[in-house]
């Protein structure tokens, strides 16, 4: 009997296994196989026709000994300040202001329109950022009018078209648009912490800042968290603004890992050096995620 | 802060105190608005220079510079880069990549959170961890076998390519809210439905999508919104002009030659316009489900 209503109960289950045909044959063939095609295809020499040749950990080997390739890993760690560290300070200062003080004195709806307008970069198209930032940086862009006009000419520059300047100035379009999302994300963390607390503290005589670090940041711990390994993964990944900006350059300034994956796959066409390169972002990227899937899963058993 | 404190020893125990104490008015309320709204106008900045250069005449500009108000309206550069870049299609292309992702991606997520989160099929745990992976991962390392397999089946350079894509891509991730949601579903209704005679497909389309109508909303305009600015993956598989998407066109403006400065700005100004309305029609949508889609 009871093995009977067993056997019922799993062909019960069985038939939900229907449901999940359509994502895991998408699954299979969008993510899975070709994550495993780019694995193999990193221990081979293609050109991208013909049959790839097996060369071994060469393509690794070569890696190891390629400054382009080092001098973006570096460039990845110049913009996790710009993608994670820089905006989330910001984004902490913002977020308690607008929750602990301008909320208290001017009302929810100013502080709500503060959100949004701080938001507003985070949603455009970041090539559409790129051409924006690209046209303000330019030498007779608007960043140098406006510095001749307060009598700072001597400090313009080629901004994205200098070495020594690109990098930071591709970094300045990044902060711009990565402050609204930990700004949102703060805000949203804020919301669930009683007011109380704040107003307790208060009473007590602790000043703003010291209720910014004594509540607001171990209050948004997990959602610091949350933040930062998402925009260190995103920062991995940085694609779009140094292709419209800078191609890279100039003479490799703001090269990274992705754009010369891009470069190697589709104009060089040194495709098993090119996947080569996509297996230490993926390798990378799979770390931080598993940090941050461990972090997820202990958050919810606690929860 | 002193006087707070003193108040609040008077009337122990009057809540209106607090309130009181909260709402203490002083000139630093106007200093720190003044520091916000300074911070504002540089976040804002950018867009305004493109809203007033972008209507303003080459003639205009170039007497009076891009911070002057344009002394008369100018729709000519942006006639003029509509033109150039055939917008019209750009932004057709765009609706309906972004709009098939929406519904298909949404659909598939549905259908995988319902043997996830109702089914709670075996290995549901497993599923949903290599899901959100595969959502993780850099795009770079799967787009070249995408473009060879894309190329070998006829599918280069079609708008399906990068649809099918995407669809499953996001999907990874509406699989992953919608399983939770799903989950917590009161077991009760499902099993007064099933009691009823309600087949599992009438379960999911006559109890729970109708339930779930709000939330599937939100998924599908993320979904739109997300697919609307995805760059990478429309370079590589949209090579023809006329299948190029918003986001794409605006990537490869740098390349063409805009040397006029406020073709510039009209161009930014284009890419800039529809976004903004989505932003205002969804904006309560967008900055409350930032927070579902922090794992992006």
């Amino acid at each position: 009997m009871a093995a009977a209503a067993q056997a019922s109960y799993a062909r019960h289950q069985r038939g939900y296994y229907l449901y999940l045909l359509p994502g895991a044959i998408g699954f299979l063939l969008i993510v899975l196989i070709p994550q495993i095609a780019n694995f193999v295809l990193s221990f081979t020499a293609w050109k991208g026709v013909g049959t790839p040749r097996w060369i071994g950990t060469q393509n690794y080997e070569r890696l190891i000994g390629d400054d382009q390739f080092w001098g973006s890993m570096i460039h990845t760690l110049l913009f996790i300040i710009s993608m994670t560290i820089i905006p989330v300070l910001i984004g902490l200062v913002l977020a308690a202001l607008l929750f602990d003080y301008i909320r208290d004195q001017f009302g929810e709806r100013l502080s709500s329109f503060f959100r949004a307008g701080f938001y507003l970069p985070q949603i455009l198209p970041v090539t559409t950022a790129g051409v924006l930032w690209g046209w303000i940086l330019n030498p007779v862009g608007v960043a140098n009018i406006i510095l001749k006009a307060i009598g700072l000419g001597a400090l313009a520059q080629n901004w994205v078209g200098d070495a020594t300047y690109a990098l930071p100035a591709v970094s300045l379009m990044i902060v711009w648009i990565q402050v609204g999302y930990c700004l949102v994300v703060f805000m949203a963390g804020l919301s669930r912490i009683d007011p109380a607390l704040y107003e307790a503290a208060q009473l007590d005589g602790a000043g703003w800042w010291q209720r910014l670090f004594a509540i607001t940041v171990p209050m948004l711990a997990p959602e610091i968290f949350v933040v930062v390994l998402t925009t260190m993964i995103a920062a991995l990944k940085v694609f779009a603004p140094v292709f419209v900006l800078t191609a890279g350059g100039p003479d490799n300034a703001t090269l990274v890992p992705s754009y010369l994956t891009y470069y190697h796959f589709f104009t060089t066409q040194r495709v098993g050096y090119a996947a080569a390169i996509a297996v230490v972002q993926m390798v990378l990227t799979v770390v931080l995620a598993t940090i941050f899937l461990r972090f997820q899963a202990r958050q919810q058993a606690t929860e | 802060m002193a006087d707070a404190v003193l108040d609040i020893g008077v009337n122990v125990g009057a809540k209106p105190v607090a309130v009181h104490a909260r709402r203490k008015h002083g000139p630093a309320r106007w200093l720190v608005l003044a520091l916000l709204v300074a911070a504002m106008a540089f976040t804002l900045f950018p867009f305004l220079l493109a809203l007033i250069n972008g209507i303003k005449s080459s003639i205009d500009y170039a007497a009076n510079g891009p911070l002057s108000i344009p002394t008369s309206i100018d729709f000519s550069a942006i006639a003029k880069f509509w033109g150039i870049s055939d917008f019209t299609l750009k932004l057709v292309n765009s609706v309906l990549i972004s709009g098939a992702v929406a519904v298909f991606g949404t659909t598939i997520s549905l259908l995988n959170a319902y043997a996830i989160g109702v089914g709670k099929v075996r290995g549901s745990r497993v599923i949903l961890v290599v899901l959100l992976l595969g959502l993780m991962i850099p795009q770079e390392s799967i787009v070249y076998p995408l473009y060879f397999m894309a190329k070998s089946s006829g599918l280069y350079d079609t708008q399906l390519s990068v649809i099918i894509i995407f669809s499953v891509l996001q999907s990874a991730f509406g699989t992953y809210l919608l399983s939770s949601v799903l989950g917590s579903f009161p077991r009760e209704i499902l099993e007064a439905a099933e009691i009823d005679g309600a087949t599992r497909w009438q379960v999911l389309w006559y109890v729970l999508v109708p339930v779930l109508r709000p939330t599937l909303m939100v998924i599908a305009t993320f979904f739109f919104i997300w697919t609307w600015n995805e760059f990478l993956i429309p370079l590589v598989f949209l090579v023809s002009n006329s299948h190029q998407t918003v986001s794409v066109a605006m990537g490869l403006t740098r390349g063409q030659n805009l040397a006029d400065p406020v073709l510039q700005a009209a161009a930014s100004l284009m890419g800039i316009t529809p976004t903004v309305i989505f932003f205002l029609i969804f904006q309560r949508t967008l900055t409350r489900g930032v927070v579902v889609g922090a794992v992006k």
